[in-house]
């Protein structure tokens, strides 16, 4: 039976670059996918993109190329990634440019477009999935809209002799789908094969997530070699199954328990996992160890392919202002305490507008509150006050009145910092698939 | 004994929707994740955090549960004001959780 190796170089935009490099030279791969874009980073690239037109690609785009295109060019790698964010051609261009300085082989490189569905979403009586609103309810305070594309183009660029595929929004799982369907030649209506084809991918996409990343927790689950942690390879048959390992001597572990972890990753309702190109069925997947960082993976299923594609919708939210002070020794949470009580009486004398606050003690009970967090009493406290407001202006004030603890506070406070920023939120409306059209342009270097 | 010693755990999110996995280290010790980690008893202990319902979804093939925590996020991880705004820190909070009878039962340490 046919197989490829796929390996998965970038969980996100910032990941580690040499587990990448490690799989490119030793993972006797064909294809690298890097998954690099969050759910909001594409309306800050779209913001960047409004500002200088041959920018909005992922920032680690350069680094990255430089430091695997010599060699998978020499290899044949194919690469896949969504790092062209709100710019896929200039990022192919980009990448071209790169080849091309580096003195490497004629590559094609492919960029796909037509993710950008602005026009189509803007002032629509689309409904906001996650709050009572429409697209013409967000007004002028939309920046982007953005639809996660599925596999096809990218298959599509592939099939016409693509070296590299840049995208911009598509599902995560799909840049893995791509190259089992351009590979394997999956029918596009196999829901089942489709359905794990999506296994594979959303279990590949997070990269060292799956190979002892995000796990590690001492006593209960020890992973070795942390600081070198290799990423992963999915070797994939033909018929989908899917043997999940990494590169030999490289850190971390494949196992079962790191496939567990990572299937579920993320994950709603596993009948029913809804992606561009299938609704998967993670329910029937079984996973078994068949040697050592060697986990076979097989029993996804799917469904047919939903009638809208899901899109992402980047909007000025609102401001957040934030103010921190610290407090150590005897009777610091004490002093923590009275810290917060001062700001909260200063925000309402002061006439400060929020819609929202957060009073915490970093080191007590910052994460989960009040009752899960009185348990111990910690040598030093961080005080942060946090608020949402309707200006820029609004938001600095509260800053400030965690600054002001210094000279008119509890003893001993130090170590302030204040910040205030706009927000730049996404939400997610259903856009008919007819009303996205993506396309595949080349570049060649 | 606690949760954290039969199982193991990862948080997802997405919008402000939280999703806690719980596996079974051992898939005998499945059964007791079903009876004893009830949807019930994690929207009681996240209380303070979630705002809407907690739905569970059951895996026995890979002896695991899926729990799904609406209005979880403060907003979300692009608006939410809390320190850890993906919610990535839940999960090891609910490994706390206790957990009676079971696996002790026959092979305790004298």
């Amino acid at each position: 039976m046919r197989k490829i190796r796929i390996g998965s170089g970038a969980g996100y935009s910032g990941d580690r670059i040499e587990p990448a490099v490690e799989l490119a030279e030793k993972g006797d791969i064909q294809y690298l996918v890097f998954e690099c874009l969050g759910e909001r980073t594409v309306a800050l690239a779209q913001q960047a993109r409004m500002k200088n037109p041959d920018s909005g690609f992922d920032p680690l785009l350069e680094e990255r190329m430089r430091a695997v295109l010599p060699i998978c060019a020499s290899k044949g790698i194919k690469i896949v990634t969504n790092m062209g964010a709100a710019n896929p051609e200039a990022a192919a261009r980009k990448t071209a440019e790169i080849a091309k300085a580096m003195g490497l082989p004629k590559l094609k490189i492919a960029a796909i477009v037509g993710d950008d569905v602005l026009d189509a979403c803007k002032g629509s009586d689309l409904p906001v999935l996650e709050f009572d609103s429409t697209m013409r309810g967000l007004g002028n305070k939309v920046l982007s809209a953005n639809a996660y594309l599925g596999a096809e183009p990218m298959a599509a660029a592939l099939r016409d002799g693509a070296d590299v595929v840049i995208t911009g929004r598509a599902s995560d799982p799909a840049l893995f789908l791509a190259p089992m369907i351009h590979a394997f030649g999956w029918s596009m209506s196999d829901w089942n094969l489709l359905g794990q084809g999506i296994v594979v991918g959303h279990l590949l996409e997070c990269a060292g997530q799956i190979t002892g990343g995000y796990f590690a927790d001492p006593g209960f689950k020890d992973v070795e070699g942390l600081a070198r942690l290799g990423f992963p390879i999915g070797e994939v048959s033909e018929d989908g199954t899917l043997v999940v390992t990494k590169v030999d001597g490289s850190g971390g572990e494949v196992s079962a328990r790191t496939c567990k972890e990572q299937l579920l990753y993320e994950v709603h309702d596993p009948k029913r996992y809804l992606q561009p190109d299938v609704v998967a069925d993670f329910s029937q997947v079984t996973i078994e160890e068949i040697g050592r960082d060697r986990v076979r993976v097989t029993g996804g299923q799917g469904t047919p392919r939903p009638d809208t594609l899901k899109v992402s919708v980047g909007y000025v939210d609102s401001y957040i202002g934030e103010g921190q002070m610290s407090y150590a020794g005897s009777n610091a949470v004490a002093r923590g305490r009275l810290a917060l009580d001062i700001v909260r009486e200063r925000l309402k004398l002061t006439g400060v507008v929020t819609s929202e606050t957060r009073f915490d003690l970093i080191g007590v009970d910052s994460l989960h509150g009040e009752t899960l967090g009185a348990r111990s009493e910690p040598y030093e406290v961080r005080v942060r006050v946090t608020g949402r407001t309707d200006s820029l202006r609004e938001a600095v004030r509260i800053g400030n009145e965690v600054e002001t603890l210094y000279t008119n506070g509890p003893a001993g406070g130090g170590g302030a910092t204040k910040s205030a920023r706009d927000v730049v939120a996404v939400a997610s409306v259903l856009l008919p698939r007819e009303q996205a059209t993506p396309s595949v342009r080349f570049v060649e270097a | 004994m606690k949760l954290r010693d039969i199982a193991h755990s990862r948080t997802g999110d997405k919008g402000n929707i939280s999703n806690i996995s719980v596996i079974a280290f051992d898939a005998k010790l499945y059964p007791l994740l079903v009876s004893q980690v009830t949807a019930a008893r994690v929207k009681d202990m996240f209380k303070d955090i979630v705002q809407g319902e907690v739905v569970r979804y059951e895996l026995p093939n890979i002896s695991a549960l899926n729990f799904v925590m609406d209005q979880a996020l403060g907003g979300g991880v692009t608006r939410s004001l809390a320190l850890d705004a993906h919610g990535k820190s839940l999960s090891s909070a609910l490994l706390d959780l206790e957990i009676e009878g079971g696996i002790g039962d026959t092979d305790e340490a004298p």
